[in-house]
């Protein structure tokens, strides 16, 4: 009997671990226990379904999504866009990418934040798209302000867009923050240093992308984004228990 | 030099934040923008099973409730497929399998209504007990959650589920169990999570 193959194993070397105190939420959020390792079964290969009746056309423009009709919302026209891939380089079509940001000021549209900066009324700071059959996404929105938050009395959020992908099974799921490259708030920001790998964090800055962008009206940013990849073949091993 | 592998590696995950429901839930940020949230309803009302509600909280280590937490929850329908072309059978009309849970900002609490599922199939052979899949994030966990939720009415069932099992400390497994109780006529199952401290939940590597 053929069964699917199973997702690679993560690499926890790419990921913050639980426990990183010079974050402080993290300190009492984190477990203490190593997680159990669970081998793939139908509950984890599996994973919600999205299509276009869930979600409308204009979903992914920022600009106008929760604009008055004939304003847009201030600051930095931006555009970003990527693929969704898996580590096997494959794109990774159909899928549910969701994201939300602070306006240009570095205010969140939430009723828990309170920064100073003001609420801009044109803007929602929220969007949703699903990928196209080469794992192709985009969104039009304005570049993020940094913004000060609780954890050291200093430290300032550099400029980010929180994305939330869903990939192909349960396992893929991901939720992760882009920077924008050249930003001097990233490498002191105790978030993204929850991140011991340079290279994992480097993957996390996207990349100014001239050729995306659309001249005398919105500047590009390349963001892509590598979902866990999947064995093409599965050898059976029967485990004890299983 | 051997041959270069070629694989791409996974993008880093990266904490939710506070104000996640702002991108998942907005409407319990405070705002109204979408013709439609996504995750309200895991089985519709045509979905056969047992109609059950599922309640509880997650605790931080010192047993505060995490009141800006959000969960998904990943289930398969009465007869044990869930709704994925690799999922089993085809589900019924109007189950989903998959619902997001916010929590009252107050209180903690939160609580969502479903079917309960069936037994699904093993990895290679037999049969894992009913459970729902669950991934945990909020502001102060750096990469979502993973856990389980059986249910202590199915004693037979859980003692021979093979995740259950694969858990040394048989102590522990209770932290996946959620209890039965029932309310104005209506099944009511118990899920508190710990995420440290005494009881901790028992977490996945998937
Ligand atoms: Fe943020």
């Amino acid at each position: 009997m053929t069964r699917p193959g199973e997702y690679y194993q993560r690499d926890r070397t790419v990921h913050p671990p639980a426990y990183t105190p010079d974050y402080k939420t993290s300190v009492a959020r984190s477990p203490r226990y190593a997680p159990i390792s669970l081998q793939n079964s139908v509950s984890e290969i599996t994973g919600p379904v999205f299509g276009h009746d869930d979600i409308d056309a204009g979903d992914n423009d920022l600009l106008s999504n929760y604009a008055k009709a004939g304003e847009s919302p201030i600051g930095e026209r931006i555009i970003l866009h990527g693929r969704v891939l898996d580590e096997n380089a494959r794109p990774v079509p159909n899928t549910l990418v969701e994201v939300w940001q602070a306006n240009a000021g570095g205010r969140y549209r939430h009723k828990k934040d309170s920064y100073l900066a003001p609420i801009d009324p044109n803007f929602g700071g929220c969007g949703r798209t699903l990928t196209d059959k080469n794992g192709y996404y985009y969104f039009r929105t304005v570049k993020p302000g940094a913004y000060p938050w609780r954890n050291q009395v200093n430290n300032w959020r550099p400029a980010h867009i929180h994305l939330s992908v869903f990939g192909s099974a349960f396992v893929q799921r991901l939720i992760t923050q882009c920077y924008f490259e050249g930003d001097p708030l990233i490498p002191i920001c105790p978030i993204v240093q929850t991140i011991p790998d340079p290279d994992a964090i480097a993957q996390l800055t996207a990349t100014l992308d001239l050729n995306a962008t659309i001249p005398l009206d919105t500047i590009a940013y390349r963001f892509d984004i590598v979902l866990r990849g999947r064995r093409s073949t599965l050898f059976e091993n029967r485990l004890e228990g299983n | 030099m051997p041959q270069k592998l070629t694989y791409l590696r996974e993008t880093a995950s990266q904490t939710a934040g506070p104000y996640v429901h702002i991108g998942l839930a907005p409407g319990a940020a405070g705002f109204d923008i979408y013709r439609q949230e996504l995750g309200h309803e895991i089985a519709g009302p045509d979905a056969k099973g047992e109609r059950i509600r599922v309640e509880g909280r997650v605790m931080d280590g010192m047993g505060a409730p995490i009141k800006d937490v959000l969960l998904e929850v990943w289930q398969a329908d009465a007869a044990g497929n869930y709704a994925h072309p690799e999922g089993g059978d085809p589900v019924e009309d109007g189950f989903r399998g998959w619902g997001r849970v916010v929590p009252d900002f107050e209180t903690g609490e939160w609580g969502f209504d479903t079917v309960k599922p069936g037994t699904t199939r093993g990895r290679n052979v037999g049969t894992q007990a009913p459970h729902l899949n669950f991934w945990i994030v909020a502001r102060g966990i750096n990469l979502g959650l993973n856990t389980r939720m059986y249910f202590d009415d199915e004693t037979e069932a859980n003692a021979k589920d093979p995740v259950l099992n694969l858990i040394e400390w048989e102590n522990r497994r209770g932290t996946l169990v959620a209890k039965r109780s029932e309310r104005d006529g209506a099944v009511v199952y118990r899920f508190d999570i710990r995420l440290q401290g005494d009881d901790e939940t028992v977490f996945f590597d998937t």
